[in-house]
């Protein structure tokens, strides 16, 4: 492999990595409150067909990544008021959502498929861009990547060094104990899912909007729940989320480099390979029982009643 | 912490007839709201509930559409109930079922025009095998090492649709099929037998009516039925009185995907009749509906498997018929999902106007 064709893997990679980092980051927050959102991939179907079709309506992309945001925070306060506030089991709540969105967006989204999209090109790092094999590698892509980095440098410091992410933290361990020194348990988790709702909105409307950029049926692809397998691999840890995402983007990339190269393997089989990873990577974190407790938020899924 | 100033108070015990009333509140809701999209769209609210709701339900056809589409729904529904009330949340049986499909449809492809007229036997045995299989792929990984079966069993059906297409495309294409991804018809002998001509009700609804009551029956008489129940509601009292937790995860998953794996098989053999890229619109995933709507209880998924059928032949109507799109349907189901767990919730708890919400500490501090 020559030096510019892995400079164009690395870029590659980081673009299918950026979606999943955003998504996992935002559910990260949530799930260290004490709440698990099934509903991701759905959040994110519905992000990816408002931010398309803002997009193309309005011509910005930043319109549209706007757009996403707010359907996937609309989708989470769907979940927020049942999950949190009236207390439904968590999981068949997240999967309701996922449900509605998968046809919520499919509904919504007939006009805008097989519609094309003519975005103006993303601005450019000044000078970065033009460092000789790194500026291609790495900072030749669209701002939302570098805005995914801050994204977590300030997850990973909110939520492990200021007196707020000491808060979220506590919820997620021990809502009881919270709620007795007189935190609002349940305004503090509907909080972290509206976040959580926001990044896989800024997610899928990175993939329709920038990856792809298309509006296609389904078009996320799983993509919400190889999110939800990130947070488990990264044992809710942000700066451990970032690696896994990048991680994932490299299989994906693995797959579009063994069909570029002609390798003798039907194209469904490759397709397979980012959701055998997915079960890989479980298998593994999960073997360890005390490695996974050691940060596993004590009241993940569990619904909290005053 | 309040919601809308109210909070939840738990009631004494859940409402009288909560399992009637909630699905019926349920069912309303989304009523209201499928007329709400309609309105939105431009058609006559009316007669477009008339075309979901209640035109599937008309002359011997129709009925026969709605028992066709209410076996793989039942089936699949039935193997989820003892998963969720073993609390193993499996949440792949689509894949299951698509599993099923292809061990299913790769033996049918095996009769000749002169075999046995009972060989379709073989073609639902080893769709059941397949199913079972992929099941067990979910409870090993999570009994051995621990891996979360939600994301497994779901990521498994993303595995098993690419698998079905990488077949369809490539081993199973039928080599006189001008290379559309399709594999050749079956043979007669190889098909479900259709127990109610002139519709294409097959012997698969009479299997899935047996599967829902042998479900009932197993977890109100038998020993290992409630062990299943003890280790999903109350997992301490489970472990103290020493049944195995590994049990019911292997059980449940094993009956879900074997269940499942029939449901892919009498869809194939059934009113498919070959293998082809999608054997399935989301039958595993509304059977998640419907086992909810039945209140996990294996008899009361007949009922809602009925109403999820009239859904997807309602969907269908109104889309050949009002022009709506196919979508609609998938955005009643999960509407209908989220409406229940509402109702469930207004059921279980009462919403009370919030007094001042006075945590413990600051009580405290009061006194």
């Amino acid at each position: 492999m020559s030096l510019d064709a892995l400079a164009a893997l690395i870029a590659a990679t980081l673009a299918a990595g950026t979606p999943l980092l955003l998504a996992a980051t935002g559910l990260l927050v949530n799930e260290r409150a004490g709440v698990l959102n099934l509903g991701a991939e759905g959040m994110m179907l519905i992000a990816a067909v408002a931010g398309f079709a803002a997009g193309v309506e309005t011509g910005s992309v930043a319109l549209g990544f706007i757009a996403g945001l707010f359907a996937g925070m609309a989708f989470a306060g769907i979940f927020a008021v049942l999950a949190v506030g009236l207390a439904t089991n968590q999981y068949a709540t997240g999967l309701a959502l996922t449900l509605f969105g998968t046809g919520l967006s499919a509904f919504i989204g007939l006009p805008y498929v097989g519609r094309a999209s003519d975005f103006a090109a993303p601005p450019k790092l000044a000078w970065l861009s033009d460092i000789p094999w790194l500026g291609t590698a790495v900072f030749s892509q669209h701002p939302m990547v570098y805005l995914a980095w801050l994204l977590v440098a300030f997850v990973a410091w909110m939520l492990l060094r200021t007196r707020a992410g000491l808060v979220i933290r506590a919820v997620g361990e021990s809502p009881e104990s919270a709620h007795a020194l007189g935190y609002p348990v349940r305004t503090i988790r509907m909080a972290a899912v509206l976040f959580g709702g926001a990044c896989c909105g800024l997610a899928g409307a990175f993939l329709s909007l920038v990856y792809t950029p298309l509006w296609v049926e389904g078009m996320v692809a799983g993509r919400g729940w190889i999110a939800l397998a990130l947070t488990t691999f990264a044992t809710w840890r942000p700066a451990r989320v970032m690696l896994g995402a990048y991680l994932f983007g490299s299989v994906t990339m693995i797959q579009f480099y063994l069909q570029g190269q002609g390798v003798a393997i039907a194209s469904q089989l490759l397709s397979m390979l980012p959701y055998l990873a997915t079960i890989i990577v479980l298998v593994l974190i999960s073997s360890n029982l005390s490695f996974i407790r050691l940060n596993m938020p004590a009241s993940l899924g569990k619904p909290f009643k005053p | 912490m309040t919601l809308f100033g109210r909070t939840l108070e738990t009631r004494p015990a859940p409402m009288a007839g909560a399992v009637v009333i909630s699905p019926i509140l349920a069912l309303f809701a989304t009523a209201v709201f499928a007329a709400l999209l309609m309105l939105w769209v431009g058609k006559d609210p009316l007669s477009g509930l008339h075309t979901f709701f209640i035109a599937p339900m008309q002359g011997l056809r129709g009925w026969g559409e709605i028992g066709l589409k209410m076996t793989p729904l039942l089936l699949a529904a039935v193997g989820l109930v003892l998963c969720y009330r073993a609390n193993v949340w499996n949440i792949g049986a689509e894949g299951q079922l698509v599993v099923g499909g292809i061990c299913g449809g790769a033996v049918a492809l095996l009769a000749g025009p002169d075999s046995h007229p009972a060989f379709f036997v073989w073609v639902l045995l080893a769709g059941v095998l397949g199913g079972m299989f992929w099941g067990a792929l979910v409870a090993l990984l999570r009994d051995r090492f621990n891996a979360n079966e939600i994301l497994v069993s779901l990521m498994l059906v993303y595995i098993a649709q690419f698998l079905l297409m990488y077949l369809v495309h490539g081993p199973l294409k039928d080599p006189n099929g001008y290379n559309f991804p399709y594999s050749a018809n079956f043979e007669l002998a190889a098909l479900a037998p259709r127990i109610l001509p002139p519709t294409r009700v097959n012997l698969g609804f009479v299997l899935a009516l047996i599967a829902a009551v042998a479900a009932a029956v197993f977890l109100r008489r038998s020993m290992a039925g409630y062990r299943l129940l003890v280790a999903g509601a109350a997992p301490r009292a489970a472990r103290y009185a020493g049944f195995s937790a590994r049990q019911s995860l292997w059980v449940s998953l094993l009956a879900c995907g074997g269940l499942s794996g029939l449901a892919g098989a009498v869809e194939v053999a059934g009113p498919i009749e070959q293998l082809t890229p999608s054997i399935s619109p989301g039958y595993g995933f509304a059977a998640i509906i419907v086992a909810w709507l039945a209140r996990l209880s294996p008899l009361g998924c007949i009922w809602a498997a009925f109403i999820m059928s009239v859904v997807y032949i309602g969907g269908e109507l109104a889309q050949s018929r009002l022009g709506l799109p196919n979508a609609v349907s998938g955005v009643l189901q999960g509407v209908l999902l989220l409406s229940l767990l509402v109702a469930d919730a207004l059921m279980t708890y009462r919403l009370r106007p919030a007094l001042k919400s006075v945590s413990p500490a600051q009580a405290g501090q009061r006194t």
